[in-house]
């Protein structure tokens, strides 16, 4: 992973010292309320519901062993001793105090960790696919160029002030797992005909209000070109991006307005006044980059023989075969699998974990996993490295801290936003409808049975949750003051990715376990053989769920 | 005499600021937009740039004019930015200066791209915002003031 030279810590150390200063003069009432939020926000400090909110970035979702032991301290030290993993691979303290902050970004910058650009129109933290560097089905690790994106985008002077948040995220597989679709930019590596690897630029992607996949406006790029291209659409984006209307001020908006080929024109344009000037990649830089993700120290494994005896281990342990078939995958070294952690156990918040858990996992992590944990934006932990004759011991030790819940990629493991408990912008709560449907569906063998389904929570258009993109995506809407929820089927974050299609009309939070379950039905009914529930859908089309859902609800 | 920021100290200004009702703009005024476009002579000339403006209308004069002011109507509106650094880009080298309601938290960011002058309206906020300007002293991306960018900086 990234390593801070001094360069690198001076930055987030002088960071840390202007913040300091801010929030000193803020408090003396000599930076107003309105001059001092977007100065909190681009530093991750949101004011929330019950206290402030400070959203500490990983970026792109690595972190080690030292980084998660200080979290756990930050959280008791100032925080009620849990975190919560967001939607961007970020991790949010939901209790610290305003005065504090500085404090607190100060612990951080002595463990290479900051808050900067987690918030606020500006560039926020690049994120990737959790799986980067260890996924059997990786063209090219995308953390380099991550890396390279974050060096670049970190106090960029010319994009602090965005007419809106911007997000980018870069995806090196065949399966896209950072959902580049529903970025204001996608960056996917692929190889051109010659062989060689480059970028394929997609722009305008978002979800929110308008959720919009992204178009492709280059299809090939050379990595050189990466940051002048960045630049320049920026660059036409700052410019010409609405700022009238908040909610018209994402770049989707830009380029839908103009239509793809203008905008395309006009970032070519752009380009061509910055191509090949110093801000181009050079060999070294880039080669700089990669050096830092390198593969830990393996050990040479029979393959064969590790799945062997997994298989044996699982033959005699129903209960850990399941864990081992939902919640680890295959890696691209033999003998190796990579582990996904559990934030999703029935009765917790989606995605909070405790001091406790993370100074556990962080010992597990040191043992199995060469001392590296990765966040997730399906808000779960990875240990991507574990040997797969470790998986029992492993699994053991996570048991009893609650972190081995085995439903990755099922129904119960929601991905949900904090919603009205917490978010000040927040239309309904969220946490209490996901955790309500973990209860209406704690039996396994059927959740299980009902194949992978992504279930999508966000309490306000914000989306945060990315429900557009759930195969069954849940919205929380105001409806004359009282808290209703919209269901959209459908959506799908995968390269083949779709927005989801709303049902109907909304419901009570007390309906919606009985919603999802005559939609679960439904797909049941009609479901040929092992078909998931995004193909059934595809089939089938909305009518049926509509007809069963509303029918009975009249 | 007002006073700005002007290469990192405070001196006293002669430039009159911009009126947009005035009919014939006094010659140490500086001009609006479109003032400015019916000016026959460009040379010593002083143009103020809004958000929305864009930089286009300028190239053709960038080795007559002597001062652009960027105005922030608002210091959220970053448009500004980019037009500082696509002047100075485009081989612009007389005074950019911000004027209207930025921030000093903002002076790091606007003087990377460019501005070598701050005008602030409130002019006690001159001497403290001084400090701002050497909140940072390393930085990842090329700009104007450091147009290496770290990468090729680096041993
Ligand atoms: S989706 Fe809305 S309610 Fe949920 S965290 Fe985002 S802003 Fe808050």
């Amino acid at each position: 992973m990234y390593v801070y030279d001094k360069v690198d810590q001076k930055i987030i150390d002088e960071r840390v010292a202007q913040y300091r200063d801010q929030t000193a003069r803020y408090l003396a009432g000599e930076l107003s309320e309105e001059q001092f939020l977007p100065l909190r926000l681009q530093n991750g400090l949101y004011i929330q519901r019950l206290a402030p909110m400070l959203r500490i970035a990983v970026p792109y979702g690595l972190l080690n062993t030292r980084q998660v032991r200080k979290l756990a301290w930050l959280s008791r030290e100032y925080d009620k001793g849990y975190v919560h993993i967001s939607t961007r691979q970020n991790v949010q303290m939901n209790w610290p105090q305003l005065p504090e902050v500085p404090d607190i970004l100060a612990e951080l910058a002595a463990v290479e960790m900051h808050a900067v650009q987690t918030s606020g129109n500006c560039i926020r933290n690049t994120t990737t696919d959790q799986f980067a560097g260890v996924a059997p089905d990786e063209l090219t690790d995308p953390r380099p160029y991550c890396e390279l994106i974050r060096q670049w985008s970190t106090f960029h002077p010319e994009f602090a002030f965005l007419p809106r948040k911007f997000k980018i995220a870069v995806c090196g597989s065949e399966s896209d797992r950072a959902a580049i679709y529903a970025h204001d930019i996608g960056l996917e590596l692929v190889r051109n005909d010659k062989g060689e690897i480059g970028l394929k630029v997609l722009a305008g992607g978002g979800l929110g209000r308008t959720p919009v996949i992204g178009s492709v406006i280059c299809d090939w790029l050379a990595p050189r070109h990466m940051l002048t291209y960045l630049e320049a659409i920026l660059r036409v984006y700052n410019q010409h991006g609405r700022r009238d209307n908040k909610y018209k001020a994402r770049i989707k908006i830009l380029v839908r307005a103009m239509g793809v080929d203008a905008f395309r024109a006009a970032v070519e344009k752009e380009w061509a006044a910055i191509k090949d000037g110093p801000s181009t990649l050079t060999e070294n830089a880039l080669a700089h980059a990669a050096s830092f993700f390198t593969d830990p120290p393996y050990e040479t494994l029979d393959g064969a023989a590790a799945n062997r005896e997994l298989a044996d281990l699982c033959s005699e342990d129903a209960i850990f075969s399941n864990w081992v078939e939902r919640n680890t995958r295959e890696h691209r070294v033999d003998g190796y699998r990579s582990v996904t952690v559990s934030l999703k156990a029935t009765g917790f918040p989606p995605g909070d974990i405790t001091a406790e858990q993370l100074e556990q996992l962080a010992d597990l992590a040191d043992e199995f996993s060469f001392g590296e944990i990765r966040t997730t934006h399906q808000q779960n932990l990875v240990l991507a490295d574990v040997r797969s004759a470790d998986l029992h011991s492993l699994w053991q030790r996570l048991q009893p801290l609650g972190l081995a819940t085995a439903n990755i990629g099922y129904l119960t493991d929601m991905i949900c936003c904090p919603g009205g408990d917490y978010c000040a912008l927040a239309n309904a709560k969220s946490i209490p409808v996901a955790e309500a449907i973990q209860a209406r569906f704690d039996d396994m063998d059927y959740v299980y049975d009902l194949g992978p389904i992504d279930v999508n929570i966000s309490g306000c258009m914000n989306a945060c949750g990315h429900h557009h993109i759930g195969h069954i995506g849940i919205l929380g809407v105001d409806k004359k003051g009282q808290e209703f929820y919209q269901v959209c089927l459908g959506g799908s974050q995968a390269k083949d990715a779709s927005i989801g299609k709303i049902l109907g009309p909304s419901f009570k939070q007390e309906d919606m376990p009985d919603v999802m379950e005559k939609i679960l039905d439904t797909f049941v009914s009609l479901r040929a053989e092992e078909e998931s529930f995004l193909d059934t859908y595809r089939r089938v089309g909305i009518d049926p769920f509509k007809e069963r859902v509303y029918a009975e609800a009249d | 005499m007002p006073k700005l920021i002007k290469n990192g100290t405070i001196i006293g200004d002669n430039w009159l600021p911009a009126d947009d009702t005035l009919e014939q703009p006094a010659s140490n005024q500086i001009h609006t937009l479109s003032q400015w476009q019916a000016l026959p002579e460009k040379s010593g000339s002083a143009v103020q740039l809004e958000p929305g403006d864009g930089v286009e209308p300028l190239l053709e004069h960038l080795t007559d004019i002597a001062v652009v002011a960027v105005n922030f109507p608002g210091f959220m509106d970053g448009r500004g930015f980019s037009y500082a650094r696509e002047l100075r880009e485009r081989g612009y080298r007389g005074e950019i200066r911000a004027t209207g309601h930025f921030i000093r938290d903002q002076l790091t960011y606007l003087s990377r791209v460019g501005c070598d002058a701050f005008q602030f309206a409130d002019e006690t906020l001159l001497e403290p915002a001084l400090a701002s300007l050497q909140d940072f002293s390393e930085y990842y991306q090329a700009a104007i003031d450091q147009p290496q960018p770290l990468f090729r900086r680096r041993a």
